[in-house]
């Protein structure tokens, strides 16, 4: 763990990655102690002010603190996405890796289903579900986590297939060994590394669809202070008043840059070549 | 090969086929029916009665089913609830102007990022390459919506050139048109161009270490030549099936660039539908941009099976 640490921080952009991921993470837990204002504070004598000692980054049409909006932005989106990455990577990882080992028919067939989903354009299905189910997390979360999954999981069974075709998954057959210890102690170990940068990789990914929901209206709900949802509320005054779009932006920008590099670095130390990974 | 192309085929009617049924039960699977979910505290009386006769729902889910994609082939897509009309007069324009903008932005990505990739890739990890691949690295993960934000303030407003939102009328010249519609493809292709830019990349380097490359390098062949005859033609099946993938970005990435521009679009159309609780309206253009998207996918696999001979020979 040390080693791989190591290793990230030896390239300037996993540095880079680690650094912006962590800063994001502790300004969303330190939001509280560190905000000077209530974010959701409104001040009829304070709006659209322009950044001053005060308000180190301006108000925003209702005179709430862009600073503290800022620091508490990132806290549903980080939490949601989360959450739906650990949903998508452990339900994709595990199939992917059941049908990489199983093989034959059973494969076959769900590999069809898998690209009949995987030709489905996401974002529109998803603005499907939230029109039927309603924004909110309780929808936003399996919904990304089940269709993230689906790539994690077409990504996993390559990968699968290629560890299922070893000398010691065959001794372990021969041995006469179940499936299930099969998949657990043969299969999986082997699998982790690339299962920990597709989880990395589809969190950030997450990232930019529940901000593009938000800014859409179909994510945060007001007054929760969300970086897309101050984006669409604040562009109308971006002649007058661009500090209040800036900042948000530039904290969703650099958390997503932050991660999708960090999950670079994770796979390049341990010797995984993400180019074909990409490509679902 | 004919058994090849008809298997390709087939699986495009199979997905759509999938697709819509998904859809279809997606909306079946909600608590009360479209009617309610439109009218909320209204569904009651002789509204609902109207709406439950309009939308044909005293019917059974099977045969709606049936209907609505029989509908749908000959371009029938039912009734609008919001706008009390039939779908297919509310899409029709809607839907030239989203090709517009998807098809221009397709144009003048695809052929840029293929010879950025070639350049990026053929001088891998020199200056070049780092940035523009850094470049590519940017433009995929900065969300569109900030991309869009930034050049509206430096070309709409602290430039002037281009307006910040679209202006359009029906029966515009394409001329006239042409400034609403810089800023939005520029958006749209910029993340285009990324992805066909990083596999093009990457495929290039595949190339490059292949035996027949070394081969051809052994035999004198010149630099220029071998890029020309053995690299661009090999590494471009692989890229085709991801610009083919990449449209799923592109119509994802249009809905919210329709968004922020208010461009008069099939994604602009969509989220007024939602925000109206319009199911019908909603699933009649999550259908239609599936099709699209199969289609090209479609496309790229004929146009694969073309190029290379040897997916021909590889009947499975």
């Amino acid at each position: 763990m040390l080693k791989l640490l190591s290793t990230i921080m030896s390239r300037p952009s996993g540095a880079i990655g680690l650094a912006l991921t962590l800063a994001h993470v502790l300004m969303a837990l330190l939001a509280p102690i560190l905000a000077p204002f209530d974010p959701t504070l409104q001040n009829a004598d304070a709006i659209l002010l322009a950044p001053s000692p005060e308000h180190w980054m301006g108000t925003d049409t209702l005179g709430r603190d862009i600073f503290s909006r800022v620091l508490y932005g990132g806290r549903l989106a980080i939490a949601v996405t989360f959450a739906a990455a650990v949903v998508a990577t452990t339900w994709g990882s595990f199939a992917g890796i059941f049908f990489g080992t199983v093989g034959g028919r059973t494969d076959e067939f769900s590999m069809r289903i898998v690209d009949a989903f995987l030709s489905m354009p996401w974002l529109l299905f998803l603005l499907l579900i939230v029109s039927i189910g309603g924004a909110g997390p309780a929808t936003i979360i399996p919904t990304l986590g089940f269709f993230y999954g689906v790539a994690v999981l077409r990504v996993i069974r390559g990968a699968a297939m290629q560890v299922a075709a070893g000398d010691f998954v065959t001794a372990a057959k021969a041995r006469g060994e179940k499936l299930w210890p099969i998949l657990s102690r043969e299969m999986f170990p082997n699998l982790s590394d690339i299962i920990l940068v597709e989880g990395a990789m589809r969190w950030s990914w997450m990232l930019l669809a529940f901000s593009s929901l938000s800014f859409l209206g179909f994510g945060a709900t007001p007054p929760t202070p969300d970086w897309g949802l101050m984006v669409a509320q604040e562009r109308g005054l971006l002649a007058t008043a661009p500090w209040a779009v800036f900042w948000p932006c530039l904290a969703l920008s650099s958390l997503i840059i932050g991660i999708n590099l960090l999950a670079d670095a994770i796979g390049k130390a341990l010797g995984l070549d993400r180019a074909t990974a990409m490509a679902v | 090969m004919t058994g090849l192309i008809l298997r390709r085929f087939g699986f495009a009617a199979f997905t759509i086929a999938f697709v819509s049924l998904i859809m279809f039960a997606a909306v079946e699977a909600l608590p009360g029916n479209v009617c309610t979910s439109f009218l909320q505290r209204f569904a009651q009386g002789p509204r609902l009665e109207r709406c439950i006769e309009q939308q044909g729902l005293n019917r059974p889910a099977i045969e709606r089913y049936a209907d609505w994609v029989a509908g749908a082939v000959q371009g029938d897509f039912g009734y609008s609830l919001k706008k009390r009309k039939p779908i297919n007069e509310l899409i029709g324009e809607r839907f030239a102007n989203t090709a517009l903008l998807g098809g221009l932005a397709a144009l003048l990505a695809i052929p840029f990022a293929i010879l950025l990739g070639i350049a990026a890739g053929v001088r891998r990890d020199r200056p070049l390459d780092l940035s523009l691949s850094g470049a590519a690295m940017l433009a995929m993960t900065i969300p569109e919506f900030v991309t869009a934000t930034a050049l509206i303030y430096v070309f709409a407003i602290v430039l002037q050139w281009f307006p910040a939102v679209t202006i359009m009328r029906s029966g515009m010249s394409f001329m006239d048109m042409l400034p609403n519609i810089v800023l939005p493809v520029l958006v749209l292709s910029a993340v285009l161009i990324a992805h066909i830019m990083r596999m093009m990349r990457a495929s290039v380097i595949d190339v490059m270490a292949s035996d027949y490359v070394q081969m051809a390098r052994l035999k004198g062949v010149p630099e220029r030549e071998i890029i020309r005859r053995h690299v661009v033609p090999n590494a471009m099946i692989p890229a085709l099936n991801v610009i083919a993938l990449t449209i799923a970005w592109l119509l994802a990435g249009v809905v919210v660039v329709e968004k922020v521009f208010n461009y008069p679009g099939l994604g602009t159309l969509m989220i007024q539908a939602i925000y109206d609780r319009d199911l019908p309206l909603v699933q009649a253009i999550a259908l239609i941009f599936s099709v699209i998207y199969v289609g090209v996918n479609l496309l790229a696999d004929l146009a694969a099976l073309m190029i290379d001979p040897r997916l021909r020979r590889k009947a499975h």
